[in-house]
């Protein structure tokens, strides 16, 4: 199943022949990813999709360094993954703000971390601008709402200016309206400053609305069922033909498209 | 003609039903309930001043003349004073409250306990020192209670000073080191290992227990009841310390490493902020062993203190002296857990509006 990456195209990730198992407490194992390998060009937006279980998040996890690969290698320009490190950023499902801390300073996190707060003071207002909390500086996390907080998270995780984003269904949690807003948010800060994405998500629509590429994946064992491009230009409509056809396809990749309800009867 | 209710939506709007909702969390108090709530915290105090004067001494108990300050005071006019004093501090408070509906809504709600304070003032005087009613030499009047600062101020001054600086040194030892090995034991499994056994068996012991080892063991008294409030507080504590570090989120520490953090960071500013509430736990908890203890420590070998004036006082049955010990100690404590209690909600600041309180 390897597949070619064309050429010319400037590889920043790359997975190996990588394999993941869990074990529980029982001694039951569950192969969570087995023998993935893709290549991830230099700032495109990738998306990987698939039902809840298929691996994704172990992925994403592996690609970030918060767990090692059982076989297989993870090499991000051409140097291996040991650990998480802020030239990976990691945007987590609830967003994972520190409750103890105001807005300003969990975006400041990655710069004091880093030891170099002092110097670069001014890019926390540049941050907090950029994804539009202007006046939530002083605020907590439980006093602005679950957008702000999912955008304060992304802020958080740019302003180590990594050069690959992860993304773990950050809109998951988030009810519809806010969950466009914070899209389009990323569409413009992928297209601002050229970061390569990878996003998770079991949402075909935004897989579809927001990616240059589409990674199908299937559960028991995780693998790659296909790789799909999406050459639509953006915006892109939710309602276009284009769209609809490469939902369709999607989902029938997902084995979603044949198990909905056939008509009983046909007059 | 319809009624108008009947007419109009029974759900009020949605701005309207939040008004509403924002108006429920404090009672609205009228300028009328004001001044009738207002009234009753004076009385109350009033009643107590005005039994003191006009009901007669029927008992026989001696009524000394001190002098203090160029003034001649009997326990008698002291404690007009005192609750003179107290009627005018209710009578600030409540004007203050007036221009603020939640504090006028605080001082309302607490006008009635104030009202039979005094009353209750009023009939302890009588019974306790004016009829001799209540079993002496133990209850004596709360008039009597006062004397010893008029017989005594210094010596008084003198012992609160020395159970304050006994309390101060020894809970801010157990405050260091609790939340020293609190952080270690969480953090470190092999620490867990070698010390939470021994931080369990010896921290269910009552610190007094060692107070034999302690008097020979260290060169002064007062090193000796350092320890063992040092060593109450330090279970405490450091547990509740080692509990908060050992429930941080696995999420929360990852979310810390993809950031950048190394251990330091990780343990400074993840595990030891989120933790803060069950710190704060254990520092209450700890204040109260911690009193015990002093009191303890000094009724049983120190050469000073507020547990030590008890002492003395109880070989003379002076009862009124004991008493006034006691009322300095409930006052003093109560300070003491104020001021934890504003240095928590400062630290936990975070949390307002997020927990339930």
């Amino acid at each position: 199943m390897s597949r070619n990456i064309s050429e010319t195209r400037d590889v920043i990730l790359e997975i190996e022949n990588v394999n993941y198992t869990y074990y529980d407490d029982y001694d039951n194992h569950v192969e969570a990813l087995q023998n993935i390998n893709l290549s991830v060009r230099r700032g495109e937006f990738l998306s990987i999709i698939g039902s809840s279980g298929c691996g994704k998040t172990t992925l994403l996890r592996l690609i970030a360094g918060l767990d090692k690969p059982e076989t297989g290698k993870l090499t991000l320009n051409g140097q291996q993954i040991s650990g998480p490190d802020p030239q990976r950023g990691y945007v987590f499902q609830q967003g994972g703000l520190f409750q103890w801390m105001t807005v300003e300073k969990n975006i400041a996190t990655g710069l004091k971390t880093r030891r170099v707060y002092r110097q670069n003071k001014e890019l926390v207002a540049h941050f907090i601008e950029l994804v539009g909390l202007k006046g939530f500086e002083k605020s907590y996390p439980h006093q602005i709402s679950g957008g702000m907080a999912q955008r304060a998270a992304i802020a958080r995780a740019l302003i180590n200016n990594p050069e690959v984003l992860l993304l773990d269904e950050p809109m998951g949690a988030l009810d519809s309206f806010t969950r466009a807003d914070i899209q389009d948010k990323l569409l413009e800060l992928h297209r601002e400053n050229k970061t390569t994405m990878i996003l998770v998500t079991h949402d075909v629509d935004e897989a579809i609305y927001l990616s240059d590429r589409i990674v199908i994946m299937t559960p028991r064992p995780g693998r790659i069922s296909e790789i799909m491009e999406v050459n639509l230009l953006h915006p892109r409509h939710r309602g276009s033909t284009e769209f609809l056809h490469i939902r369709r396809s999607i989902l029938e990749k997902l084995h979603l498209a044949s198990a909905m309800p056939q008509p009983e009867y046909i007059i | 003609m319809r009624n108008l209710t009947e007419i109009l939506p029974s759900t009020p709007l949605p701005e309207v039903a939040e008004e509403k909702q924002l108006r429920n969390r404090t009672k609205i108090i009228t300028a009328g309930q004001w001044w009738f709530n207002f009234a009753l915290t004076l009385v109350g105090f009033a009643v107590a001043i005005a039994a003191n004067i006009f009901v007669k001494q029927v008992a026989n108990v001696e009524i000394k003349t001190y002098t203090v300050a160029g003034f001649n005071l009997t326990f008698n006019t002291l404690y007009r004073l005192v609750t003179g004093a107290v009627i005018l501090l209710y009578m600030a408070i409540g004007i203050f409250s007036y221009f603020d509906p939640d504090r006028r809504a605080k001082f309302t709600g607490r006008a009635p306990f104030r009202f039979v304070m005094g009353l209750v003032l009023a009939a302890w005087d009588i019974s306790g020192t004016k009829l001799l009613l209540l079993p002496q030499p133990f209850f004596p009047g709360p008039a009597r209670i006062l004397e010893p600062f008029l017989i005594e101020a210094d010596f008084i001054l003198e012992n609160i000073l020395y159970s304050l600086r006994l309390f101060f040194v020894g809970f801010s030892l157990s405050v260091i080191l609790g939340i020293g090995t609190g952080i270690l034991i969480g953090w470190f499994s092999r620490v867990y290992y070698w010390f939470y056994p021994v931080l369990k068996m010896t921290g269910v012991i009552p610190a007094v227990a060692w107070m034999p080892f302690a008097l020979t063991l260290f060169p002064t008294p007062f090193m000796a009841a350092v320890f063992l409030i040092v060593i109450c507080g330090w279970f405490s504590i450091a547990s509740l310390t080692a509990q908060g570090i050992q429930s941080t989120p696995k999420s929360q520490l990852e979310v810390a490493r993809t950031l950048g953090a190394k251990t330091l960071y990780l343990v400074c500013h993840v595990a030891i902020p989120q933790a803060m509430p069950q710190i704060f736990t254990g520092i209450s908890n700890a204040t109260g062993f911690a009193f015990t203890t002093l009191v303890m420590a000094e009724m049983m070998g120190q050469p000073g203190g507020l547990g030590y004036y008890i002492n003395l006082s109880k070989v003379w049955s002076a009862y009124y002296k004991v008493f006034a010990s006691i009322l300095v100690m409930a006052i003093l404590f109560s300070l003491i857990m104020k001021i934890i209690g504003l240095i928590r909600a400062r630290v936990l600041r975070w949390q307002k509006g997020w927990v339930k309180e």
